[in-house]
């Protein structure tokens, strides 16, 4: 692709693109924390009652 | 560093931004959160590696960016496909101009190069400096600016200029007549 600035690349449709990309990305983080997210991070609050991690507490490197 | 409170409710704090950069990436709600969750599992698996005082968001959004990308790799097939009949069923849809506009530009978004993409989103969108969207993408400064710049000329080429009537009617106006010249 030429690096030629483009006539229609102005900064009218520069600040129209960002507006477009912010919008579309707040949308969903005004969504907030959906409840399996919320309660996935306070299941793994008790390392002892988390069968997910395995044995978190030993450091016996499993590898990933 | 172990997980604190603290750091468990940071973690928490960073979903909602989290899920926008995954949804964003991947064009696909379902897939987004799954993501997300893979993310939380790994983040949490992993906290013994978390510096503490760096940059909580820049280290979660790392490790979404890499899921995404190993993933993307196995399902690239799989993806053009579903970008394919997306698109078809965006053309027939009568949704409200508003609507539309923001379903072309998700399009439109979705037809850049993963990288720019990305780099984009990161800076335009996540509100991360340079410097921290060049670490989350393991590459140099200079190589996102370029990145995100390529990024914007795409989506205006996609989006404004051979869609004149994706303009108001002042624009277009405007655009036939060839300006006023300010």
């Amino acid at each position: 692709m030429k690096e030629k600035k483009q006539g229609g690349l102005n900064a009218e449709i520069q600040s129209r693109i960002g507006h477009q990309l912010r919008a579309m990305y707040d949308d969903v983080v005004r969504q907030g924390v959906p409840d399996r997210f919320a309660e996935l991070i306070r299941k793994l609050d008790v390392p002892e009652a988390n069968p997910q991690l395995g044995n978190a507490g030993d450091k016996n490197n499993g590898g990933e | 560093m172990p997980l604190t409170d603290s750091l468990r409710d940071d973690i928490l704090a960073s979903v909602p931004s989290l899920r926008a950069f995954a949804i964003s990436l991947s064009g696909n709600g379902d897939r987004a959160d799954d993501l997300v969750q893979e993310t939380l599992l790994r983040a949490l698996a992993n906290i013994d590696s978390f510096q503490p005082g760096s940059n909580l968001p820049a280290w979660l959004f790392t490790i979404l960016r890499n899921l995404f990308r190993s993933d993307y790799r196995k399902r690239r097939r799989e993806v053009e496909d579903a970008d394919g009949s997306y698109a078809k069923t965006l053309k027939t849809q009568p949704a409200q101009s508003a609507h539309l506009e923001f379903e072309e530009f998700r399009a439109a978004l979705e037809k850049l190069p993963q990288d720019q993409r990305e780099a984009l989103i990161l800076v335009g969108a996540s509100g991360f400096s340079y410097e921290d969207a060049a670490a989350i993408c393991g590459c140099a400064v200079g190589t996102i600016k370029s990145r995100v710049n390529r990024a914007r000329s795409k989506l205006s080429a996609l989006l404004y200029v051979d869609g004149a009537e994706d303009f108001g009617p002042d624009e277009t106006v405007r655009a036939v007549i060839g300006g006023s010249g300010g």
